[in-house]
């Protein structure tokens, strides 16, 4: 896993999301590593688009512009697999046809050789998460708690510079979400990376504790 | 993923489904107006028309067609919408579809034997009533199959008409409010069949519209079918083409590409009066909806379509079981109900020569599915999300009367100097097999949940590297289910065959409609049923392998 050290600061200038003509959302913020910026918003305000504007995926049928710069490189020149974002979805999205260990291996980067050395590295990710021997798993048959974690531990094996959250904690019951929620945002702060948060929960926010954007509320109303 | 790569499958789209069909559409009108110098024809002239007018009961021919092909589609729809209208989402829903879905890979020719085996005067239907309510002791002289009014021929088009456009419509159900749509039509005092009417047969229709489209003209221009059941004094027109076709006399070749264009206008006239009946059907539908009328109970109407879906189902599956036991038979005399005994003679003596067009058939099956299949996965990873498979382009191999375009490609590849062979026949089974792998890939590609392409890109994962460790294996079943649908499509084409073919390639499908005439019953049962087991094997495969490779992913298990 990375060290703080590494990673360097989300810088977004400008950001605008348009969709046929009008703007849905403009951002400018810095996200220092290990720091998450929280961006709340109804549905439909354009909170999704952004996200997918930085990942590199953003529909056609939205229009974007502005720089998102990681230290000095601007990632919107880059096609998205040279991004190393790294998402979660309101939904774990475990590959259905991999193992639960599948799904973490495949996420580790090709610099990292050997069969051995891989498994290895995954049966750890799962250990730190309490899902020790569940490698040859099939992932339908974990919990949502436990798939929410092991998608958590898939995208940082993945060894991203930042991170991604599109409202990952809202389909979890109470109990898990906070449980879930800390975790999360511990293991950022720990790998260091910068974190944007969309989501429409104002305790996701309290708890993130970082700077905080609200979008959409005038053109709602 | 970005914009720019959209027009690229506009033209890929084009280029392998349209131009086959232009070429060949070129290559037959050239001919019909006296032009093929290779025959020495190198002025324009009308006298092959006229040839074509003074052919006796041409017009006789060229009607049954027409009569044919618009009363099986109109027929069939009924039956299906009626069907869709009063049961969509019941059990007996259910259950129907599941008996009518494996008769989409019974090919053409294999349902019209079996429907022969079952009505003829010798059939097995009279001989369940004779001589007991009968009194034959011999099967009567009744011109059935092969009646000249052509209704055994609407019959076992109907038969096969119904799995397809039942599914077509499957197809496109779950895009309307059909629970909605039948809680507010009920309060509102409307029986289900009316209520389904008025509120949905129109949004349903114009999702079905060019299917139904190609049904038309399938079923106007069907060279196989008509053989077997259709009319033969005079045969209908696309039977008569096929016959000047294979005929050695060079004048029969410009004959052929007249008579091939007049093809082509009757297919147009009979979209041009079935949108005739569609502006009829619109202004029906208007007066029903404005009227309020309630049309009281439906009960009767539902069964009735039910039974005619289930009868039609179960005279296929009957006539199959005809096949394989007419293969098997020993001496069966009229009116007996079951052989007085059984033997393997027919198929140890047929085994012999089957084999090599048993092998033809399945090469070219597996070849031309298979470049499909990988076609139709390059087309879609570039176009996205975007509905490919809405376009005309795709359809348009099949709403192009088969006859008028193959004849032409026929003609171009002899100038080009290509022989016969499984590769040539593969490359035109290709155009013909690549709209349905299409059309059958098309919704689960566009269904999958693209986060999960996302993620992978945001692990670092190349596009290339996404589709092979994601998207394919997590969309392997859809991909074998359109290789099978390639598979079946091949296998049951005749008419493509033959003429690409030219009596060097002969497959199972060419075999079997060319024993038709005979009417050796052994022989026909061993052929066809082979004919119409085949195409399962394709949809066997394709069911197992992800059983098997996923027997521990319950996610992948539907």
């Amino acid at each position: 896993m990375q060290t703080p050290g590494k990673t360097m600061a989300l810088t977004l200038s400008d950001v605008t999301i348009r969709l046929s003509g009008r703007v849905l959302l403009s951002v400018s913020a810095t996200v220092m590593p290990g720091d998450v910026l929280t961006i709340m918003g109804p549905s439909g305000a354009g909170k999704s688009a952004l996200l997918a504007y930085i990942g590199g995926f953003l529909d056609p049928a939205f229009v974007a512009s502005g720089a998102v710069l990681l230290g000095e490189d601007d990632l919107i020149g880059l096609p998205p697999q040279q991004r190393h974002t790294g998402i979660l979805f309101q939904d774990p999205l475990l590959f259905p046809h991999l193992s639960v260990g599948g799904n973490i291996v495949f996420a580790i980067p090709e610099a990292i050789r050997g069969r051995d050395v891989r498994r290895r590295l995954a049966e750890e990710a799962l250990d730190e998460v309490g899902l020790g021997g569940f490698f040859d798993r099939d992932p339908e048959t974990l919990s949502g708690g436990q798939k929410a974690r092991v998608a958590l531990q898939r995208v940082l094996l993945s060894q991203p510079r930042l991170l991604l959250l599109d409202e990952p904690f809202s389909k979890l019951d109470m109990a898990l979400r906070q449980q879930t929620r800390e975790l999360v945002f511990a293991k950022a702060r720990s790998a260091g990376l910068p974190t944007i948060l969309v989501t429409h929960d104002r305790a996701d926010a309290d708890a993130a504790g970082g700077a905080f954007i609200h979008i959409g509320a005038e053109t709602q109303s | 993923m970005k914009s720019a790569l959209h027009p690229h499958i506009g033209t890929g789209v084009t280029v392998v489904l349209c131009l086959p069909v232009l070429a060949g559409l070129a290559g037959t009108l050239l001919p019909a107006f006296g032009y093929l110098p290779a025959l020495g024809g190198t002025q324009v002239t009308f006298q092959h028309f006229e040839a074509l007018a003074a052919q006796p009961h041409i017009l006789r021919s060229a009607l049954i067609s027409l009569a044919a092909g618009l009363t099986s589609t109109f027929v069939a729809l009924v039956v299906v919408a009626t069907f869709v209208a009063g049961f969509a989402g019941t059990r007996p829903f259910a259950f129907i579809q599941h008996l009518l879905s494996p008769l989409l890979a019974v090919p053409h020719a294999a349902s019209a034997f079996a429907i022969a085996f079952l009505i003829a005067p010798s059939g097995f239907l009279l001989r369940i009533i004779s001589p007991v309510l009968t009194g034959f002791t011999r099967p009567p002289d009744w011109l059935i199959p092969n009646d000249s009014l052509g209704l055994s021929m609407i019959s076992g088009l109907v038969a096969k008409e119904i799995p397809f456009l039942l599914l077509v419509m499957l197809a496109a159900l779950p895009q309307l409010p059909v629970a909605n749509a039948r809680r507010l039509m009920t309060a509102l005092g409307f029986n289900r069949v009316s209520g389904f009417a008025i509120a949905l047969w129109p949004l349903l229709y114009r999702q079905v519209r060019l299917p139904v489209f190609a049904v038309l003209v399938y079923s106007t221009s069907v060279v196989d079918v008509s053989m077997i059941l259709g009319p033969q004094l005079p045969p209908t027109l696309p039977v008569r083409i096929a016959h000047w076709l294979a005929d050695d006399d060079i004048g029969a070749r410009f004959l052929a590409s007249a008579g091939a264009v007049l093809q082509l206008a009757l297919g147009l006239l009979a979209i041009a009066i079935w949108i005739g009946v569609e502006r009829l059907g619109r202004i029906c539908h208007r007066r029903l909806s404005s009227s309020g009328k309630r049309l009281g109970d439906d009960r009767l109407l539902r069964l009735a379509a039910a039974s005619v879906m289930a009868t039609s189902a179960a005279f296929i599956f009957i006539g199959l079981g005809l096949l394989a036991l007419w293969s098997i038979a020993g001496l069966w005399p009229f009116p007996d109900r079951l052989p007085t005994n059984l033997t393997f003679k027919t198929w140890e003596r047929a085994l012999e020569t089957l084999a090599a067009p048993l092998a033809t058939t399945i090469a070219i099956a597996l070849l031309s599915s298979l470049v499909a299949l990988a076609i139709a996965i390059g087309l879609l990873s570039r176009s996205g999300h975007r509905s490919a498979d809405r376009w005309l382009p795709v359809f348009l191999p099949l709403l192009v009367p088969e006859i008028t375009f193959v004849f032409g490609l026929q003609i171009l590849a002899a100038m080009a100097g290509l022989s016969p062979s499984i590769a040539t026949v593969a490359a035109l089974h290709l155009v013909f097999v690549l709209p349905y792998v299409l059309l059958s890939l098309g919704p689960p590609w566009r269904a999958l949940d693209r986060r999960y392409e996302q993620i992978a890109s945001g692990l670092g994962k190349s596009p290339l590297a996404i589709l092979v460790t994601i998207r394919l294996p997590m969309l392997l079943r859809a991909c074998l289910t359109a290789f099978a649908v390639g598979f079946a499509v091949s296998v049951s084409l005749y008419l493509p065959t033959v003429l690409i073919g030219a009596g060097r390639v002969t497959t199972i499908t060419t075999e079997a409609v060319a024993l038709s005439s005979g009417g050796d019953r052994r022989v026909i049962g061993v052929y066809a049923l082979l004919q119409a087991l085949l195409p399962f094997l394709g949809f066997l495969i394709a069911s197992l392998v992800p059983q098997l490779l996923f027997r521990h992913r319950r996610a992948m298990r539907i």
